[in-house]
């Protein structure tokens, strides 16, 4: 769990290098807490899903608004 | 025989600073290449030539500030002169000392070796440095020919707090902004339309799209409104051109501009050129590349200087409406406010659906409302029928 939170700060941190370095709360929005758009979020997702390999479903999107959401979804959803 | 000129990469633009050559005397070039690096208000813009053939001489040096128009560069053509070559007549004779050494270069000559004054790095990596306060020449370069690339200069140093993580000076930016848009205010006539539109057709047929697709491969909302403006207009040319002082000018081309926040303060609205003729799967690819540039404040010259017309989409979480500014010498700016469901009047019935407002500022000395009319119906229409963008 903790590995998977840092990857998902580590891409977000990667697609939008202006925010870095990354604080957020699990529950935070972070289209409020760090002005990202629909285009952050859609390289988030595909970055995500090359670095674990996931298949992220795009009707799943919505739960990659939060950092929480998006690590509780590759844990549900992931290898294992 | 050609001479390659600063550009304006704006209608607000009065001169830029030479950054770097990328290019030397008795290389060739092509269209399209980036041969210079320009410091203006909007960060460092990567300037491409649009005339083959081999430079002859360079006549501005790095670090020179010089007016719009000068020239930088002769080139001996092979081609005809297009774009930011001009021909040789008319040309700003008082030239730089730095002309007549250059002039004398063989023609044939090959690339001098790499010396330590001549640095090689990527706009990136030398806006980077800047920011940091780091000098490029205490870093190896590990990119081509030993090019210093963004990653060496960013393990070559901590950030310090308050910089900025990106090339553009906000205050500067937001002069920029204020010069364009004080300027459209006062000059342009603006009009006003706006229309409802029901997305229910657009939307089901793009998850439906993205559905089958990986994440990487699927498409956002605003690159289908970005094709449906940009084949709009390509069928009312009286909203794609430029209004300068001899009156409006259509444009054949098609270079859609599209307005893009950054964080923190600021937008551009860089173009992607011939913007109908990509698919959507292309179109897609190319803003997801520009918006990156766009935030780290590397832009090319061609992107800043000629959109034709300009839109501004609020995306998902912004508001209703937006009732834009023109972006001289633009005569038109298309707003699209974010999708909402709405109660919606259908068939003698009450429904549900996905809506969102598409607006219009004309510039009425080029065009007027029935027209502007006409044009968000017809944007209507090709967002009923996606799959055929």
């Amino acid at each position: 769990m903790p590995e998977i939170r840092a990857l998902v700060i580590e891409e977000i941190e990667a697609i939008a290098p202006d925010v870095a370095p990354v604080t957020i709360g699990d529950d935070e929005d972070v289209r409020d807490a760090l002005d990202l758009d629909s285009m952050d979020i859609f390289n988030l997702i595909a970055a995500l899903h090359q670095r674990t390999g996931i298949d992220i479903p795009d009707a799943e999107a919505a739960r990659f608004v939060t950092v929480g959401g998006a690590v509780q979804w590759l844990l549900e959803n992931g290898p294992g | 025989m050609g001479v390659f000129t600063m550009p304006s990469l704006g209608a607000d633009m009065e001169a830029g600073t030479l950054v770097e050559w990328l290019k030397q005397p008795g290389e060739r070039v092509d269209h399209g290449d980036i041969i210079a690096v320009v410091e203006t208000d909007k960060g460092a813009i990567e300037v491409e030539v649009f005339e083959a053939g081999e430079i002859e001489a360079l006549l501005v040096d790095p670090g020179q500030s010089v007016p719009v128009g000068t020239a930088l560069a002769r080139i001996a053509g092979d081609g005809h002169a297009e774009g930011h070559v001009s021909d040789d007549a008319g040309i700003d004779t008082d030239k730089p000392p730095a002309a007549a050494a250059a002039a004398v270069s063989p023609p044939e000559q090959k690339r001098p070796p790499r010396i330590a004054a001549e640095l090689r790095a990527s706009p990136a990596a030398r806006t980077l440095a800047a920011d940091r306060g780091i000098d490029l020449a205490a870093i190896t370069g590990t990119g081509p020919d030993g090019a210093i690339q963004l990653s060496d200069v960013e393990s070559a140093g901590v950030q310090p707090a308050t910089a900025h993580s990106n090339g553009v000076d906000p205050s500067a930016m937001r002069r920029a902004i204020a010069a364009a848009m004080g300027r459209s205010k006062r000059d342009i006539p603006h009009y006003y339309l706006m229309h409802r539109i029901d997305m229910a057709p657009t939307l089901s047929w793009l998850s439906k799209y993205n559905e089958a697709r990986a994440p990487a491969e699927r498409l956002l909302l605003g690159v289908v409104l970005l094709k449906a403006a940009a084949v709009a207009v390509g069928d009312f040319p009286d909203f794609n051109g430029f209004y300068k002082a001899d009156g409006y000018q259509p444009s054949e081309a098609v270079h859609v501009g599209s307005a893009i926040s950054i964080r923190g303060g600021g937008l551009a609205a860089p173009a992607i050129r011939n913007t109908a003729e990509h698919s959507l799967p292309d179109l897609m690819k190319k803003l997801r590349d520009l918006v990156a540039r766009t935030r780290r404040g590397e832009l090319r010259s061609s992107e800043i200087g000629d959109p034709t017309v300009t839109i501004s989409s609020l995306g998902e979480r912004g508001v209703d409406s937006l009732w834009p500014i023109i972006y001289p010498p633009q005569v038109a700016i298309i707003g699209f406010g974010s999708p909402r469901t709405h109660p919606w009047a259908s068939d003698d019935a009450l429904a549900i659906r996905p809506v969102m407002n598409v607006s219009l500022a004309g510039d009425h000395r080029a065009n007027d409302g029935h027209r502007g009319a006409l044009l968000l119906r017809h944007i209507e229409e090709l967002l009923a029928h996606p799959e055929d963008l």
